[in-house]
């Protein structure tokens, strides 16, 4: 039976086969969405009119025993930094919302929608992606479906919430620090942030261009798979999803020590160490200057997303987020040797962690410090020490993203508590091989992504 | 460790004037916190000794459309 919980390739199989139409599964999304998004917040548009077309052209196509292809009838929606056609892209922003509608759909929406999935809206998201929260000071934050009180973690905070609720079961977000495992850890999904390049940025709004990467959040490793294939360069990388079935057996898989090791709460690395043992993973590697790498990323974005924002800092700073705009005024200010610098640095830091990769193949580490905190929450105590809340969610991620290698966060059910990630790790262009782990992690029990369930009182 | 020889304020005031950027004395606290957070992260990377030959990892490609 098909509902609300069910999986992308479960829908496009059913939709294949004909036991339940393209539309009556948009239909029953639409529902859904409008009967609870208004507790979750996490959509800024929905786009019923199109799905409904979009859906009525699949089940045309599988009436006439045309190929409606491998996401037939798959209901999804993209943070609204993708344009889409007749919407303009807010990118989180007031400032945005005065822009003309984009004149075409984003490079990525329009594959999946040639590979059969159908667009029901765009996502709420932190301002012009500078966050880790999921908050939005002009349109409320988006809320973690398994307690709404909590962030669902940003800045594809609604792509985070869309997911766990069981509005769509594939969502696309973006990842310049963590924006797309940091909702996958809060909210307990499945997440891809894909190699740096590997994926067209065409049509969606930039943050920075050094570290930007964009990719899906799913409730499984397959419908990740699924969705990264569709999505790929024609020609430029061998479909994954054919793979993931081979396991973790035999690959060289290591725990990330030293940095990656402390900092924490005991819920991250208690997930790091179920998710290592349960594939047999004993060893233990220190990616070098992983704290510099961090402090490198810092620099390079917020240098890089002041220089984009500068003349609307000039000339509209009192309608930025002021989360936001403080720090983006002071990314302009970055002198240009702080900059480079870490452009350098970023080079060496990339060279010293390919040197790890030909000893493993994959490498796991916490994907946040902590579990949801409460929306609102301005400081947290990790490891005995005080700290802020906003820009250090993303202290295991920042690291890994600076080299733009792929990533795929998987979740661990915590039993009475709220999920936490681990990021599983893999050199540039082998998201196979971290994929193949977080399909053996689920196929082994101890990786899974349900929909939240009504633990609380915002689905009655 | 703090980075006690930055003076955030004074960076400010001057890059704002530099950058054409008028900022509101309400946000201006907000601003110079964070150019002070700034610059003691950034010190982690420009106190790291580097070889001359690193070069940047930006990658340009000619002939090649962005993405």
């Amino acid at each position: 039976m098909i509902d609300h919980a069910s999986g992308a390739l479960e829908i496009a199989s059913a939709v294949k086969a004909g036991t339940v139409s393209a539309v009556e599964v948009a239909r029953a999304a639409l529902f859904r969405i409008g009967a609870l998004d208004a507790h979750l917040g996490a959509f800024t548009a929905v786009t019923a009119e199109r799905a409904l077309d979009e859906a009525a052209a699949v089940d045309a196509r599988v009436r006439s025993g045309g190929d409606p292809g491998p996401l037939a009838g798959v209901p999804f929606a993209v943070k609204n930094l993708f344009d889409v056609k007749g919407l303009p892209t807010l990118a989180g922003s007031r400032i945005n919302a005065g822009h003309p509608p984009a004149g075409a759909d984003a490079e990525l929406v329009r594959r999946l929608n040639d590979a059969g999935a159908v667009l029901v809206g765009a996502l709420n998201m932190g301002e012009y992606a500078y966050d880790f929260t999921g908050e939005n000071s002009h349109y409320g934050p988006s809320r973690n479906p398994h307690d709404p009180a909590r962030m669902s973690g940003g800045s594809s905070g609604g792509s985070g919430t869309a997911v766990a609720a069981g509005f769509v079961p594939l969502a696309l977000g973006s990842d310049t620090n963590g924006s797309i495992r940091v909702p996958s850890s809060f909210c307990g999904l499945f997440g891809l942030k894909p190699t740096f390049g590997r994926l067209s940025r065409e049509g969606t709004f930039p943050f920075c261009s050094s570290l930007d990467h964009l990719g899906p959040l799913g409730r499984s490793a397959a419908d990740l798979a699924a969705a990264y294939d569709a999505m790929q360069e024609p020609g430029a990388g061998t479909p994954v999803s054919p793979v993931l079935g081979q396991g973790a057996e035999g690959l060289r898989i290591a725990v990330a020590g030293d940095y990656f090791a402390r900092g924490g709460d005991p819920a991250a690395f208690e997930a790091v160490a179920t998710v290592a043992e349960a594939l047999g993973a004993r060893d233990t590697v220190v990616v070098p200057e992983a704290a510099r790498a961090r402090a490198a990323a810092y620099v390079i974005t917020t240098a890089e997303g002041g220089s984009l924002h500068l003349d609307r800092l000039r000339t509209r700073a009192a309608d930025f987020d002021p989360a936001t705009r403080d720090r983006l005024m002071a990314g302009a200010m970055v002198p240009v040797p702080w900059y480079l610098q870490a452009q350098r640095f970023r080079r060496w830091y990339h060279d010293r962690v390919m040197e790890l990769f030909s000893r493993v193949d994959v490498i796991l580490a916490p994907a946040t410090p902590c579990t949801a905190p409460p929306i609102g929450q301005q400081t947290m105590v990790l490891d005995g020490v005080e700290m802020l809340v906003r820009p250090n969610i993303g202290i295991f991620t920042q690291p890994l993203s600076l080299i733009g290698l792929p990533v795929v966060a998987v979740p661990v059910r915590r039993p009475g508590g709220l999920p936490v990630g681990v990021q599983v790790v893999a050199a540039p262009g082998r998201e196979d091989l971290a994929l193949r782990v977080a399909a053996d992690l689920e196929a082994k029990g101890v990786c899974k992504a349900p929909v939240a369930r009504g633990e609380t009182s915002w689905e009655r | 460790m703090p980075d006690n020889t930055f003076d955030a304020e004074g960076h400010v005031d001057r890059m704002a004037a530099a950058l054409g950027l008028t900022i509101d004395p309400d946000h201006r606290p907000g601003v110079v916190a964070n150019m002070a957070r700034t610059a003691e992260i950034a010190r982690l990377v420009t106190e790291f000794p580097l070889p001359d030959t690193v070069e940047l990892a930006p990658a340009f490609r000619p002939g090649e459309e962005s993405r």
